[in-house]
């Protein structure tokens, strides 16, 4: 690890300062909890929506949530370590087989949908040979 | 005047702040920064401390500078640079000077060498606007166009923007801010970009055209003396 990866390290766990991020991927619907400032006071705002892209590049990640808000599409690119996230909850996983979901954004209703997942990676831990070995 | 710094390019990152906002960041190493000469008033006719930072192996210095290097007592350095200062401000031979040399918040301007693109056309070089897409033009869609008038003068006037090397030459980046300082480190944020390729050999000196903050190390933020006294001692023998 470079020096400047070390810096970006440190700049993530200060960031995270403690709190986790669930594990979460294209097609899944998360709920994001937005820090707003209101005047003076400030308070937390949901997002809700499916996430489209993910951008995985250290601390500079991102990814972006889409969602249909009073019939008009809306996407919002949130950086993954910033400090105006107060919390990240995943709502529902989904079934897609692409890593950018772009195409969602020429569909509307039905087409627009996206089947739930119930197998595969993220569900069930995945337990590395090592550890199988190592339990027996 | 107080010294500046020899600071090595790192890279690009971004920094976020307690209330959200991200800056983006050029970090700089200050490695083994030391004083290897001064100029006086009686001998040179003019004031400055010779900087030198970086390692390199001995036998790629030739002789007369392993013994420019011997006379000041330290390791020989990969990059040697000057720097004016007042006669107050003159630091001690073999000196080392740490990164916290410059203080969170204050501005400093950064002089380095510009990546270099060859040989660029005028569009590039200069932000000519090229010709016609359309219209008749042929082949010379990113030509400059005329370069002057006809018999009268008769000669393209000198200074003429015209397609030519671009960049691999001395910038100077004026009133960046210092966003914080890693002395343990070494390193150096700076708000915003800095000439040069990432490795890059850069000189950061006090922002000319900012008023300096209170509480800047004078005439400079020595490191702790046993590292400027130790190591010269090897490169004698």
């Amino acid at each position: 690890m470079n020096l400047l990866q070390q810096i970006e390290q440190e700049q993530i766990e200060k960031a995270l300062g403690g709190k986790t991020i669930p594990a979460f991927s294209p097609g899944d619907t998360v709920r994001v909890n937005v820090k707003v400032v209101e005047g003076t006071r400030e308070r937390v705002q949901a997002y809700e929506g499916v996430v489209i892209a993910r951008k995985n590049a250290g601390v500079n990640s991102s990814f972006t949530v889409r969602k249909i808000s009073y019939g008009e599409g809306v996407e919002r690119v949130f950086p993954l370590y910033s400090p105006r996230i107060d919390s990240l909850e995943l709502i529902r996983k989904g079934d897609v087989r692409r890593a950018k979901l772009y195409y969602l954004r020429d569909r509307r209703g039905k087409s627009a949908r996206i089947s739930e997942r119930t197998t595969g990676h993220g569900i069930t831990p995945r337990v590395s040979k090592k550890a199988v070995a190592a339990a027996e | 005047m107080r010294s500046g710094l020899i600071a090595q390019k790192l890279g690009m990152t971004r920094v976020f702040t307690d209330d959200g906002q991200h800056i983006p960041v050029t970090v700089l190493k200050v490695d083994s920064c030391q004083v290897v000469a001064v100029r006086t008033e009686e001998t040179d006719g003019y004031t400055a401390v010779q900087l030198g930072a970086g390692a390199i192996k001995v036998k790629n210095v030739t002789k007369p500078e392993r013994g420019h290097f011997a006379k000041a007592r330290v390791e020989p350095k990969r990059k040697l640079v000057e720097f004016r200062v007042d006669a107050d401000a003159l630091i001690e031979v073999g000196a080392e000077i740490s990164a916290a040399h410059f203080v969170a918040g204050q501005f400093v301007d950064v002089t380095g060498t510009s990546i270099g693109k060859g040989f660029a056309g005028a569009m590039k070089r200069w932000n000519f606007g090229g010709l016609r897409a359309t219209h008749g033009v042929s082949v010379s869609h990113r030509s400059h166009g005329s370069t002057g008038n006809r018999q009268d003068p008769g000669k393209v006037f000198k200074n003429k923007k015209m397609a030519g090397h671009l960049g691999d030459e001395r910038v100077t980046v004026l009133n960046l801010q210092v966003v914080s300082v890693d002395e343990a480190r070494g390193l150096i944020l700076l708000k915003g970009a800095v000439p040069g390729a990432e490795g890059g050999w850069l000189r950061i000196r006090d922002a000319v055209k900012k008023k300096a903050p209170e509480g800047l190390p004078f005439p400079a933020a020595i490191k702790a003396a046993p590292t400027a006294v130790d190591a010269p001692a090897e490169s004698q023998e």
